[in-house]
């Protein structure tokens, strides 16, 4: 326990232990809480904190980086793909390319950037002072961080995984895969999804157990309801790729025989598994960027969204149809007549709760009245492109269609139409909306502006003219294509246009980096915005609100503008979060908040040593146990701090 | 040389090099006179020559049209929506709810998703009926081809009442027009994925799970064909091409093929049979009528039937011939054929032997 300037004692009125918040002036109020909640200065500051905020946005960083990495890989490709028989990048190095692009895209930025933006922002929009498990949060920063080095260091000494981002057997397989590269590519793919499951377990706590007082289910924000949702999703899709990835790397570490069908086992197997997670993984990508947009939207049309009942119970709806798609994406290996209508059923019958969010955010904008801001002009490209995706997707559900499209270039052009424009585009639009809270200053509007029309027409002109090619005949991941294909103009008017979008991206990195340093002073509520995030400073201090919010309506800034009514009684000496019910948020406990740490660093490295070694050696798994052991063993000692009675 | 001209019209125009080649410019002569589909028309699912394909382009077409005039009512209602009002500059609380309005809402999405469910039931049935249509071709088939998947190249086996009538060729399909055909389809090694799109949709090759695929061809011509499902280096150089000709075309071809190799005839035809058995060639390949029986890679009894090599990345020339045996690593990079070391004479022996087996 702490004491800073002041007297423990003082405030331990009516038996009360520590020093709680009631009637302490703000100045005094905000130097406690500062001190209970800081981060160590300096570099180990930054190893040892568990500040959710200082988590989410490294995070962030992290992921766009690897964003970058991965279109830099597109890029080649499309220099590469220009011209037919160019030979620029030969297969070897294109089928390297073509993987990390994928697997990097998919496990390395769109899930854990969508998880990062929900460890930033559910604690301050549900009105709490830090995630449910804020060590694990740590670790599972360090985790992820540990296995996306690890596959692109693989990458950089000609290891890059090269079977593709779903990585099919036999091709990945011990018999004929390359080398370590599909070890690297499965063990990757066990790391993130540690992370990906520990920050889907901090997210389900937090969202059931810390609301603010009064926030009752139907009062949280969309958004979290979406993160939420998508949590579920992560919780019951990922472990079904963490089984197939381990039952990979052991066909081919310790030769078992899952995947072989010489020996009893099955080839498509895999795929099952595979896909049980892949569908699933586009939903954890999509739902919580339609969360971006129920949040941006309601703000820059000035009214709360329409239909919030229906847009919720859509979003669940998703999450659970995402589980009976998968085998749309395996209409090529053969199904009988009765599954083939099943899963045509099913994969078009996701298409009504996403219309349903369409129809409300139209209905939405026609009640409003717009504000063409940068986060809302990436709201509309994203309605304009996503509703492409979205029935290119009801073509790509119907078997026969699927027969003909399947594996081409329609089907590329297909999944950028739902992933670009439906996650990537309200992403950007949450990094301009979102940034003044982060950092307390503006991006630019005017880069912004260039920034979005040069992504959106450039996108659009990119990844249109695939549809084409596809039909024409043009399959996908082939490193070139013959001359007489008559491919070439349009691959060539493909590869221009893609430097369209990466000008927008370069736009876009720029604004940050000007504005970081430059931007228009923010202030809290830049947007006029409803949601509570908007009530505390910009940046948010260390414990994000110096008195938990009460809230009392859906919209709490909109109906209370001036001043929300607030908690009191917390201690302010020591970390501590309120938990309520979870229907309707009514207070029932103080819980203590875990400290900084340097175990779950420790604990990551432990857990990367022994995946990176059992790459090698099935004997890792033995020895490496050991440092985990240690590491969670001391992660976990109690403190001798008892427990708050009370 | 240009590598993968596999465009009939410039097989036709293909260099030939080589004295002793001359005589043989007969290769590949009857293919280019069945040609009917354009240059960029022969692997396209959008010009469909046979019942499969064209049930799915059929389609293709409808649920294009339902889906561009969705995509354009939304569009209408957004632009409407956001062209309606603007905030005057001054105004920016939020704005009051209008529960009259709200009910409008209530109703007017309500009938959007009506509408939604009532299309997308449409076209489940419509897809519903292709498919089974589809469907309803196998059963009839009058032929049956056995296509296996090697990494990077097809073999094609028509099974004869007896075994001296089953004949093995490769990356090549004949089917006599307007026959339905069935294709067998297994792998040895990885995934494949056999795709004719101007005939029919897709089908995987899974190793351990056969599976087939029924085609028609309603119109003499050459269909070019590639592997769909990414299978290694040389995924983008697996070509099989589909040669639909009349039932007599299709009986001769057939009963061609069945005919052990040609002796060498001539010096330099001899040198290269030689050469081709000392060198290795033979641990790989067969010829029937000659010692080479490796099973590894294609059967060449009658290579310079075919019209084209290495799964079609070249066209049948010589010159393409002689400089896929001088370099096959640098034309399919990875591909299972090593480079031999032969002397530039045994080269072309080499190419004249093979030349020689029509």
């Amino acid at each position: 326990m702490s004491g800073i300037a002041g007297k423990p004692a003082e405030h331990t009125q009516e038996g009360l232990k520590g020093i709680r918040d009631t009637g302490l002036e703000e100045v005094r109020l905000r130097a406690f809480l500062a001190h209970a909640w800081r981060t160590p200065k300096g570099f180990y500051g930054w190893l040892v904190t568990v500040d959710h905020k200082l988590i989410g946005r490294r995070y962030i960083v992290t992921a766009f980086l690897f964003l970058i990495l991965a279109g830099l890989s597109a890029l080649a490709m499309r220099f590469q793909l220009a011209q037919p028989e160019a030979g620029y990048i030969g297969p070897d190095l294109y089928n390297q390319l073509f993987t990390m692009h994928g697997t990097t895209m998919m496990f390395l930025f769109a899930v854990p950037v969508m998880e990062a933006f929900a460890i930033y922002l559910v604690p301050l929009m549900i009105g709490t002072r830090n995630v449910a498990f804020p060590r694990l949060n740590a670790f599972s920063y360090w985790v992820y961080l540990s296995g996306g080095m690890m596959i692109w260091i693989a990458f950089a000494f000609e290891t890059g995984a090269d079977a593709g981002w779903f990585s099919y057997v036999p091709l990945a397989g011990p018999e004929y895969g390359i080398g370590k590269r599909p070890d690297f590519w499965a063990q990757m793919v066990t790391y993130t999804e540690v992370s990906a499951l520990a920050v889907a377990v901090e997210i389900i706590a937090t969202v059931f157990k810390q609301r603010a007082p009064g926030m009752s289910l139907d009062r949280i924000p969309i958004y979290v309801w979406s993160v939420l949702v998508t949590a579920f999703v992560i919780l019951f899709a990922m472990p079904a790729v963490m089984v197939s990835s381990t039952m990979l790397i052991l066909d081919r570490l310790v030769g078992t025989k899952f995947f072989d069908p010489a020996a009893g086992g099955d080839a498509l197997l895999w795929q099952h598994l595979f896909w049980f997670f892949g569908h699933p993984e586009v939903y954890i990508i999509f739902i919580p960027a339609t969360g971006f947009v129920s949040a941006i939207l309601p703000t820059f049309v000035r009214r709360p969204v329409f239909g919030y009942l229906g847009i919720v119970l859509s979003l669940i709806a998703i999450g659970f149809l995402s589980f009976g798609l998968w085998v749309h994406h395996m209409f090529a290996t053969g199904l009988p007549q009765l599954g083939e209508s099943f899963f045509t059923a099913s994969s078009m019958m996701i298409a009504i709760p996403s219309g349903i969010q369409i129809f409300c955010w139209i209905a939405t904008i026609w009640g409003g009245r717009p504000i063409f801001a940068t986060p809302m002009l990436f709201v509309l490209g994203f309605i304009f492109t996503f509703v492409i995706g979205g029935l290119t997707g009801v073509m790509v559900a119907s078997v026969p269609l699927d027969l003909q499209v399947h594996d081409t270039y329609f089907v590329v052009a297909h999944f950028h139409y739902v992933l670009v424009g439906g996650a990537v585009f309200p992403l950007l639009g949450a990094v301009y909306y979102w940034f003044p809270k982060v950092t307390g200053r503006m991006l630019s509007e005017r880069l912004g502006r260039w920034n979005f029309w040069l992504v959106f027409l450039g996108f659009n002109l990119t990844f249109f003219p695939m549809h084409i090619l596809g039909l024409q005949g043009m399959p996908r991941r082939v490193y070139t294509y013959p001359p007489a294909s008559g491919w070439g103009e349009m691959n060539l008017f493909i590869s221009l246009s893609s430097l369209v979008v990466f000008a927008g991206f370069a736009l876009f990195f720029l604004n940050l980096l000007l504005s970081i340093r430059n931007g228009r002073i923010a202030g809290d509520n830049p947007w006029g915005a409803s949601t509570l995030e908007w009530a505390t400073t910009s940046p948010p201090p260390s414990y994000d609100f110096s008195r938990l919010p009460v809230v009392t309506h859906r919209e709490p800034l909109w109906a209370e503008p001036d001043m929300l009514p607030v908690v009191e009684g917390l201690r302010v000496d020591a970390r501590e979060v309120l938990a309520g019910t979870v229907a309707d948020a009514v207070p029932q406990i103080r819980v203590p908040s875990a400290d900084n740490s340097i175990w779950p660093l420790l604990s990551a490295i432990a857990v990367g040593g022994a995946f990176l070694g059992s790459i090698y050696t099935p004997w890792a798994v033995v020895w490496g146990a050991i440092p985990v052991s240690i590491g969670f063993i001391c992660w976990f000692w109690p403190k001798g701090e008892p427990e708050d009675e009370e | 040389m240009s590598l993968a001209s596999t465009c009939p019209t410039q097989i036709l125009t293909g260099i030939v090099p080589g004295k002793a080649a001359q005589q043989r410019l007969r290769w590949v002569s009857a293919a280019p006179m069945l040609v009917l589909a354009g240059c960029g028309e022969r692997q396209s699912a959008l010009h469909a020559h046979g019942a499969n394909a064209r049930r799915i382009l059929d389609l293709i077409w409808s649920f294009s049209a339902v889906a561009v005039a969705t995509w354009l009512l939304v569009m209408l209602v957004l632009a409407a929506a956001l062209l309606r009002r603007r905030l005057s500059e001054t105004t920016r609380s939020p704005l009051e709810i209008d529960s009259h309005q709200e009910r409008r809402f209530t109703r007017a999405v309500g009938s959007a998703i009506g509408l939604t469910v009532l299309v997308l039931v449409m076209l489940t049935i419509a897809s519903f009926f292709a498919g089974k249509s589809i469907a309803s071709l196998s059963g009839t088939e009058t032929l049956a081809v056995r296509v296996t998947g090697h990494q990077w190249w097809w073999e094609v086996r028509y099974a004869g009442n007896d075994p001296s009538q089953s004949i093995v060729t490769a990356n090549e399909i004949h089917v006599p027009v307007g026959e339905p055909v069935k294709v067998e389809l297994d792998s040895l090694d990885v995934i494949h994925s056999f795709w004719v799109p101007n005939l029919a949709g897709k089908r995987d090759l899974i190793p351990g799970r056969p599976s087939q695929l029924t085609l028609i061809a309603d119109k003499p011509g050459i269909y070019r064909g590639q592997c769909a499902e990414f299978c290694g280096y040389q995924h983008a150089h697996m070509a099989i091409t589909v040669i639909a000709e009349s039932r007599e075309a299709f009986d001769a071809w057939r009963s061609r093929q069945n005919a052990v190799a040609s002796a060498p005839s001539g010096e330099e035809e001899r040198r290269g049979q030689q050469a081709f058995l000392s060198t290795g060639c033979a641990l790989c390949h067969t010829i029937r009528g000659t010692p080479a029986s490796g099973t590894v890679g294609p059967d060449l009894t009658h290579l310079a039937s075919r019209h084209a090599l290495a799964a079609d990345t070249l066209a049948m020339t010589p010159g393409a011939l002689a400089a896929w045996i001088a370099d096959p690593q640098s034309i399919k990079p990875g591909a299972k054929m090593p480079r031999i070391a032969l002397s530039a004479d045994d080269l072309n022996a080499v190419v004249t032997y093979l030349g020689s087996l029509e």
